[in-house]
C-alpha cells in the first residue's frame, strides 16, 4: 500500500486539514450554541471558553492550511496541460465536463470565504473569551459566521470529492 | 454549585474581557463581508475582461486564481486594519456590521458562482 506523491497532498488537503475542520465544526457549533448563562456554572464558564478558544483557533488554521495546499500545491496537478490530469480527462468528456465548468469552478473560489470567516470567529471568540457568554446578540452573530464558514467549506469538500471520485488525481 | 441563571449578573471567572468596546468585533465582521466581496468581484472581473485575468495570473501554475485569492486577502487585511483602527475603541454595536456583512458575503458569493461570472465571458 503506498500513495503517489499527488495522492499524498490529495490526501493532506482534504482528508486531513479539510476534514478536521469539518469534523470540529459539530464541537464548535455546541461550544458557542451552549455558552449562555442558564447551561452552564461559572467553573464551567471557563473551561469551556478555554476548549472554545483552541477549537475555533485550530479550526481557523486548518482551513487556512485546506485552501493554501488546495490552491498553490493540489490545483496545479489539477488543471495540467496534460492528457491525463483531471481537468483535462473531465472536458474531454462532455458527460462530466460540467464537473470542471461548475464544480471545481465554484470550490476553487467559494473555498476561500472558510477561512476569512473562522479568522473572524477565531478573533471574536479570542477578544471576549468567556465574556461572550454575557454578550447574546454577539454570540448569535458569531454563531452566524460560524454556520457560514461551514457551510462554504462544505460545499468545497462535497465537490472535491465528487470530483476526485470522478477523475481523480494520480 | 447552582448554576448562573442571572446573565446580568457579574461573573468574577468573566474578568475584564466581557467588557471590552464591541468596535474591534464590528471591524472584524465589516471586514470579512468586504474580504468576500472582493473575492466575487475580483472572480468576475477576470472572467470578463483577459487583461485583468493576465494580471491577476502570479503563477503560472495556478493560474488567475493565485491573484484573485492573493488579492482577496490582501483586501481583506487592508480592510480590517483600518476598520479596527477606526472602530478599536468605539462601543458601536455589530447589529448593523453583521447585516452589511451579510450582504457583502451574499454578493461575493453570487460573484464566485460560475453561473454568474460565466456569463460576463467574452464570446467566443
Amino acid at each position: 500500500m503506498s500513495f503517489t506523491h499527488h495522492e499524498f497532498w490529495t490526501l493532506i488537503h482534504g482528508m486531513v486539514l479539510g476534514a478536521v475542520f469539518l469534523l470540529g465544526f459539530a464541537g464548535g457549533l455546541e461550544g458557542l450554541w451552549s455558552l449562555r448563562p442558564h447551561l452552564m456554572t461559572p467553573e464551567g464558564i471557563r473551561g469551556r471558553a478555554l476548549r472554545l478558544k483552541i477549537g475555533v483557533t485550530a479550526m481557523a488554521v486548518a482551513a487556512w492550511g485546506t485552501v493554501l495546499t488546495g490552491t498553490w500545491i493540489v490545483y496545479p496537478w489539477y488543471r495540467e496541460d496534460v492528457p491525463d490530469s483531471p481537468r483535462s480527462v473531465l472536458l474531454a468528456d462532455p458527460a462530466t465536463a460540467q464537473w470542471h465548468h461548475f464544480g471545481m469552478e465554484w470550490k476553487e473560489h467559494v473555498a476561500w470565504l472558510s477561512p476569512i470567516l473562522a479568522t473572524t470567529v477565531a478573533f471574536i471568540v479570542l477578544y471576549y473569551g468567556a465574556g461572550l457568554i454575557r454578550h447574546e446578540r454577539l454570540r448569535k452573530t458569531t454563531l452566524a459566521l460560524f454556520v457560514l464558514a461551514f457551510a462554504f467549506a462544505a460545499v468545497a469538500g462535497l465537490f472535491g470529492a465528487l470530483i476526485t471520485k470522478t477523475a481523480p488525481l494520480l | 454549585m447552582a448554576p448562573n441563571t442571572n446573565p446580568a449578573a457579574p461573573v468574577p471567572e468573566l474578568g475584564e474581557a466581557a467588557d471590552r468596546p464591541e468596535g474591534p468585533v464590528a471591524a472584524a465582521i465589516l471586514a470579512a463581508g468586504v474580504g468576500a466581496f472582493a473575492l466575487g468581484v475580483l472572480t468576475t472581473l477576470a472572467e470578463a475582461s483577459e487583461p485583468i485575468k493576465e494580471f491577476l495570473n502570479l503563477y503560472d501554475p495556478v493560474g488567475p486564481l493565485s491573484g484573485k485569492t492573493t488579492g482577496a486577502v490582501i483586501i481583506w487585511l487592508v480592510a480590517w486594519a483600518v476598520l479596527h483602527l477606526i472602530y478599536r475603541n468605539k462601543p458601536v454595536e455589530s447589529r448593523l456590521a453583521l447585516t452589511v456583512s451579510l450582504v457583502l458575503i451574499g454578493l461575493g458569493v453570487i460573484g464566485t458562482f460560475p453561473v454568474f461570472f460565466q456569463a460576463f465571458a467574452p464570446a467566443e
